[in-house]
Formats: structure tokens, C-alpha cells, sequence
């Protein structure tokens, strides 16, 4: 199948170049053809967000987003900071300026993104996982989808479908964090060398949405906060937003840089419900769904250069998370016009092979790399410690605003940065209460995640010997702690020794343990299309 | 990408009649709102020919006696000669579709289906069916209703190029009001409860008081 402009992802990115690619189109009388694969059973199914959202991109897509009935609608009305103690909550001074910014789900909001792109003549394929890159001579010339119906063993199903070659002129991948193709392409063309940028670097976010009472509802109420449970050497904070329907949205974000490997990002978020101040905006309400998603923090640092022979990275497979902020389906969405005017342009003028190089100037010169510019030396600084980092912050934000000539670097990459686990005690985690915390399994019943049972694993070992020899013994196994979703357990075998599990099937796409394993031996790939969470209102 | 999981194994066996060429045409139906159309478009992907959408104002009111009797206006105008459904829909569990249109039309049915198989000159069909004793094998004069259970068979994958494709194949759209039905609420629901959370239990002291707590407070015996 060949297409003019082939997109990786129906996510903000993804769906906002497809959709600026059809309004270029219909407003200059040409014809292109857009396709658009995406891994989860629906558009939305893998998308997960806090969300404040500030609507600059989307007003750019659709300037009347409002009468054409976005589901961006609960304008945020109050904006809180609290530093915790174990017992106490500290309000700070809302380092946020989120007046203008709408609570919303975002994964409600690329639905709507879905329909809109096929009103104007998008394809749309849910249901299929892009699983390679196809090169003709170092250029990129399409994906492919995945072979369907292979069995456990690698045998072909009945029901075996061979994956299909989708080509296009042009190809985008928007994949999201740590995107599997994206990847492998920023490897190959040495994209972060090119642009002399640093490694990225990423947090794991766990979050539910919760119904709760009508008398505990208020709409637009923000809440961000920082300190406990996590302590002064680990980046992180939780977030809680009141959307609309009784609905909130709450959850905690930890850095994956950190060093203690008995720490489990889930349970710190189960802890963190209980807390004095949080408990009681929640008593009385229930969970309706359950995720968990990787997210970049690098920032502009981070920045790899994003234009490749035949094709570009654009939203989180780049990296435009303003990490201050935490605002990055804005960036992510400008990125996707960005790059969908440069292709607009170049296949206009029909010169082949197309080229995407003036997207990356264009990038630079927007207010992307303004806002990442200017807010850049704010992560980096928490590497010295929470206080330091807040110090930081407060100058940056309030003084220099990021104008100062000097640029604090990342420190090693996150799989380097766990410890051994003789540095460290386990940490004793309270069990849940079945009310306001949870055990993980019955969490993760709540994410509708699923995966056809009869397919080989979609987490390869590059040494299968390598977690019984290296994570278990230095590290006492931590990707049983850190993944949201029990895919890795370590099982006493037959005579008793622990071997590890993968229980493929819970994986819920996060990346965390593509991005956390210190011998970076765990390798992240797509399963079988439609597989994966199912999120409607995350 | 959401059909019921037993529609969908009916769907397949429907296709696989056409495929050994005991039929000419799989014609896919759904009833309800707008979503109704992604369904009949997997079904068209799997390879059905066209499409029927009987549009109603919200699904909740199509209780299994309103759909049979709109199946049954729709038999009448299509004249099929066999109806295949899932044996039951993984939202109500109501089991009772298929049985209650095959009594309308007075056709012969088979339900909870594990094999299908039409005859050579296509007057009967011969049924495998799952029963609590094990498997009954009865042989139905055509046109008759058929339902699917699990085992029947393991539904394709709709291929990306069968998609692409299946968004040209036609879906007609039809209201009750115009197949003479009339969607009355024949049932109410009152209310829907969870079932009560299992109770600890307790540790008794000695054989006679396990007898004592079976004899007088679950009353076992």
C-alpha cells in the first residue's frame, strides 16, 4: 500500500499533522494521501495524561475547537502547590500559571482528534502495530505492520496474517516516549550526535481516574505536589485534577533516575493516597480506570535532531515535554503542524526524494524550542537534591527565566543510576486498604488491558541468562517492583531456584522496563495490533 | 473493533459456508446507535458483503423480544435461509435472541453451536450442539436459525487491505418505524446491584460447632 504520508501513531502529535496535512490540502486544491497505523484496539485506547491542558496548538488546528464540541471544557479554577511531610501538607506558591488551561482527558480528546482527521479524509487503521522501519539504500521509505496470528511456540496460527508494507513518501513517527521505531531510527541516523544532544531521560506516571461524590467535586481544581512519599533524592510528584462528571484525575510521577532498587513507583502511589490531606478528597468515591505511562524529562537537552532521510519524529518520540510545566501534548501538537506544513510543502513541489530538513529549522524557530529553552536548567538542577532543585527552580522561574548563559546537564542515564541492592534496605510498603489504596492486580484489571494469549512474548531478553545472573543478584530483581504492571515476577522453580516470569500479556505499553534495566537487557517491541490498555478517560 | 465475541465466531462460520460455496451472500446486521456501523464495518472487513443498520434512538431499549421481531421484519424482506448469531451478548448474558426469533418465524433452531454443516443439495443443515450431557447432533430443515457458541470456530483477523476495502462495501440504513415494528419497554430495570462482598470467615472450635453453624445458620441441611 502506498501512501503519500505514512504516520506512526494516532496520538495529539500523530493526528494533528494528519489532520493540518488534509486542512493544507483542501485549502490549496491538491490531493494526498494520509495513513495513519496505530498499536491500541481504538484511537485513545494507549493515550495517557494528567491533563491541564493548554489549548495554543489545538486553537491553532481548530480555531473554533469550542463550537465544534472538543471535549476541552472545564476551565481550570483553582491552581495549589503543597510540599508533604508524612503528616503534613505545606502550601507553596503555585509555581503554575495555568489560567487560559482546561482539566481534561487527553485521551478523550484524541477520539475526538480520531473522528475529526477521518471527516477530513484521514485513514485511520486502530488495530495495528508498526513493527519495522522499511529502508530502500539508508532512506526511509514505510513501516510494517506486524505478522498476526503466530503462536507461543512461533508457529502460524490458522488464523496468520502476514503484516502489511505501508509506504509513503514520507513517513512520521509518533510514537510517543521511548517509541519503539523512533527509537531504533534515533539510533541509526545518530540523531541525538547530530544535534549535540544529551540522552534522554524519563519518570514513570501511575495514575487513576476516580468518581468521586458530588459534594467532594470541584471542577478545575489543580493540585500539584512534592516531597513525601518520595524523599529528597528522588524526583517526583503527584498531580490531582478534578475534570468533569465527578471525575478526577490523580496519580504520582516518579523520575527513573533513581537509585534505591527497591522502589516501586506503584506503591509510592498507593502511599501517597493515604495521606492525611489526600485521603479525604477521595473517601467515598471509586476507581474507574488504571494506568501507567513513561514520560521524557530531558527537555530541550534532550532534543535529538528530528528529520531523518524520509522522515521525521515529531510529539514525544522527539522529546518537547516542558518538564516545569508538565505540559507536553501542547508541544507535541505543534510539532505535528510543524512538520506537517514542511511535508505539505515539499510533496507540493514535487521534487522526490522529499525532504523534511526545513522542519527541524522550523522547530527552532518556534515557540517550542522558546518555552524548552527557557525552562531547561530546571530539571537538571533537582539531580543536586529536592531543595537545591526547588531553589533552582524558584530562581529560573521567577528571575532568569532561563536567559542566564549556562546549562546544567543531565547526569548519567537512568539505567546507570540505580545502586546495587546491598546500598539499600527494602522498602516495607502498607498493604492496601481495598478502599482508597489497592493491590496491583485488581489495579490493573482496571486499565482493560489484554493481549491474545497464543503469541510469542513481546519482551525479549537480549541474554535471557542475564536477570537471574545480573538483576536478581546485584539489583534483587527490580523490574518486579518498578513495573505498573506485574509483568516481571521472579518464581521459585522446580528445585526451588527464583527464575523470572514475563507475564506479557498485563504489559501495559509503559516502556518503563526498555528504559530502567540496568543491563539494558530488556527489549521493549510491538505485540500483535490491538492489544494493550484500553483507555477511555485517562 | 468491538463486536460480541460470539457474533464474531458467527460472522466467520458465515463466511466459511460462502467460502465452500454453500451460500451466496453473508449479509451482517446490527441494531442500536452510530456505533453500530464501526461493528458492521468489522464485519465487512471479515469479508460479509454488505451491511444492515437498524438505527434506534439508544440501545438500551433493545431488550432480545425487540430484536427478534425486527430480525424477523428483516428476514422477511431479505429472505435469507439461514440466521446465524452469537449464542448470547456479553453485556445482558440474556441468551434468548435466536431462540425467540426461530419461534416467531416458526423456523427450526439450533442453538450453542460447535460444528455446522450444510447439506450437499442445501435444503438442511446438520448442528453440533453443546449440551449439559455433552454434544446432541441434530439435523434442521433449512431456512433455520443457527446459533454460535465458543468451539464453533476462531474468527479471523480483518487484513488491513480487507478494511480498506470494506469502507466502499454499502450499509443500508433502516428504522424500526419503517419495518412496522414497534420497540415497546416491555421490561423495566429497577435496579442493578453488585453481588454482596464475600464475608470473612469464621474459624470454628470444634466438629460440633461446624455441625451446629451448617445445621442452624447456613442451613445447608
Amino acid at each position: 500500500m502506498d501512501y503519500d504520508v505514512v504516520i506512526v501513531g494516532a496520538g495529539p502529535a500523530g493526528l494533528a499533522a494528519a489532520i493540518r496535512l488534509k486542512q493544507l490540502c483542501d485549502r490549496e486544491k491538491r490531493e494526498l494521501s494520509v495513513c495513519v497505523v496505530e498499536k491500541g484496539a481504538e484511537v485513545g485506547s494507549h493515550i495517557l495524561s494528567g491533563n491541564v491542558f493548554e489549548p495554543r496548538s489545538l486553537t491553532e488546528l481548530f480555531p473554533d475547537w469550542k463550537k465544534q464540541g472538543a471535549p476541552v471544557e472545564i476551565p481550570v479554577s483553582e491552581d495549589k502547590f503543597w510540599l508533604l511531610s508524612s503528616k503534613h501538607a505545606i502550601p507553596l506558591p503555585s509555581p503554575f500559571r495555568n489560567h487560559g488551561n482546561y482539566v481534561i482527558s487527553l485521551s478523550q480528546l484524541v477520539r475526538w482528534l480520531g473522528t475529526k482527521a477521518e471527516e477530513l479524509g484521514v485513514e485511520i487503521y486502530p488495530g495495528f502495530s508498526a513493527s519495522e522501519v522499511l529502508y530502500d539504500d539508508n532512506r526511509v521509505v514505510g513501516i510494517a505492520t506486524n505478522d498476526m496470528g503466530i503462536a507461543k511456540n512461533g508457529c502460524k496460527k490458522s488464523t496468520f496474517q502476514k503484516g502489511m508494507e505501508l509506504r509513503g513518501r514520507l513517513t512520521l513517527l509518533a510514537e510517543g516516549c521511548r517509541g519503539y521505531l523512533s527509537e531504533e531510527v534515533i539510533r541509526k541516523y545518530q540523531l541525538r550526535k547530530q544535534s549535540g544532544a544529551q540522552h534522554q531521560t524519563y519518570a514513570l506516571g501511575i495514575k487513576e481516574v476516580w468518581e468521586v461524590e458530588e459534594s467532594k467535586h470541584r471542577p478545575g481544581f489543580v493540585l500539584h505536589t512534592v516531597g513525601w512519599p518520595l524523599n529528597t533524592k528522588t524526583y517526583g510528584g503527584s498531580f490531582l485534577y478534578h475534570m468533569a462528571n465527578r471525575q478526577v484525575a490523580v496519580g504520582l510521577v516518579v523520575a527513573l533516575d533513581y537509585q534505591n532498587p527497591y522502589l516501586s513507583p506503584y506503591e509510592e502511589y498507593q502511599r501517597f493516597k493515604q495521606h492525611p490531606s489526600i485521603r479525604p478528597m477521595l473517601e467515598g468515591g471509586k476507581v474507574v480506570q488504571y494506568g501507567a505511562r513513561t514520560l521524557n524529562e530531558g527537555g530541550f537537552q534532550s532534543i535529538p535532531k528530528t528529520v531523518f532521510p524520509g522522515g521525521a519524529l515529531i510529539g514525544c518520540s522527539a522529546g518537547f515535554v516542558n518538564v516545569p510545566k508538565i505540559k507536553g501534548a501542547h508541544t507535541a501538537m505543534k510539532s505535528g503542524l510543524l512538520a506537517a506544513e514542511t511535508a505539505f510543502e515539499q510533496l507540493s513541489k514535487g521534487s522526490e526524494p522529499a525532504k523534511l530538513d526545513s522542519y527541524w529549522e522550523r522547530l527552532q524557530n518556534s515557540w517550542i524550542w522558546d518555552e524548552l529553552n527557557a525552562a531547561r536548567n530546571i530539571r537538571p538542577a533537582f539531580h543536586y537534591g529536592l531543595l537545591p532543585g526547588l531553589a533552582v527552580s524558584a530562581f529560573e522561574h521567577y528571575i532568569s527565566k532561563g536567559k542566564l548563559p549556562y546549562t546544567l546537564k543531565h547526569g548519567r542515564p537512568d539505567h546507570l543510576s540505580t545502586e546495587v541492592s546491598k546500598k539499600h534496605k527494602p522498602i516495607d510498603y502498607p498493604k492496601p486498604d481495598g478502599v482508597i489504596s489497592f493491590d496491583l492486580l485488581t489495579s490493573l484489571y482496571r486499565s482493560n488491558t489484554n493481549h491474545e494469549h497464543d503469541q510469542p512474548s513481546h519482551l525479549l531478553l537480549r541474554d535471557p541468562s542475564i536477570p537471574e545472573k545480573v538483576n536478581l543478584i546485584d539489583y534483587a530483581g527490580l523490574e518486579s517492583r518498578y513495573c505498573p504492571a506485574r509483568v516481571y515476577e521472579y518464581i521459585p522453580d522446580e528445585n526451588e531456584k527464583l527464575t523470572l516470569q514475563i507475564n506479557a500479556q498485563n504489559c501495559l505499553h509503559c516502556k518503563a522496563c526498555d528504559i530502567k534495566d540496568p543491563p539494558q537487557n530488556i527489549k521493549w517491541t510491538t505485540p500483535e495490533g490491538a492489544g494493550g490498555p484500553g483507555y477511555s478517560i485517562m | 473493533m468491538s463486536m460480541n465475541p460470539f457474533c464474531e465466531i458467527a460472522v466467520e462460520e458465515a463466511l466459511r459456508i460462502k467460502e465452500a460455496g454453500r451460500a451466496s451472500e453473508v449479509v451482517v446486521v446490527s441494531m442500536g446507535g452510530e456505533q453500530c456501523v464501526e461493528t458492521i464495518r468489522t464485519g465487512l472487513a471479515m469479508g460479509a458483503d454488505r451491511g444492515l443498520h437498524v438505527i434506534t434512538q439508544d440501545s438500551s431499549s433493545l431488550f432480545p423480544l425487540a430484536v427478534a421481531k425486527l430480525l424477523q421484519a428483516l428476514v422477511s424482506s431479505e429472505q435469507p435461509r439461514l440466521l446465524l448469531l452469537g449464542k448470547q451478548a456479553i453485556d445482558d448474558d440474556c441468551n434468548q435472541t435466536g431462540q425467540m426469533v426461530a419461534g416467531l418465524l416458526g423456523w427450526p433452531q439450533a442453538t450453542f453451536a460447535s460444528k455446522v454443516s450444510i447439506s450437499d443439495d442445501k435444503e438442511s443443515v446438520c448442528v453440533e450442539r453443546e449440551v449439559d450431557g455433552g454434544i446432541e447432533t441434530i439435523q434442521l430443515q433449512l431456512p433455520a436459525v443457527v446459533t454460535a457458541d465458543l468451539r464453533l470456530n476462531t474468527p479471523r483477523y480483518a487484513t488491513l487491505p480487507n478494511i480498506m476495502k470494506a469502507k466502499k462495501k454499502s450499509i443500508q440504513r433502516v428504522t424500526p418505524e419503517e419495518l412496522n415494528v414497534v420497540i415497546g419497554s416491555d421490561l423495566e430495570v429497577l435496579e442493578v446491584t453488585e453481588p454482596p462482598k464475600r464475608k470473612a470467615g469464621v474459624m470454628v472450635a470444634s466438629v460440633d460447632e461446624l455441625l451446629d453453624k451448617l445445621k442452624n445458620e447456613a442451613r445447608v441441611f
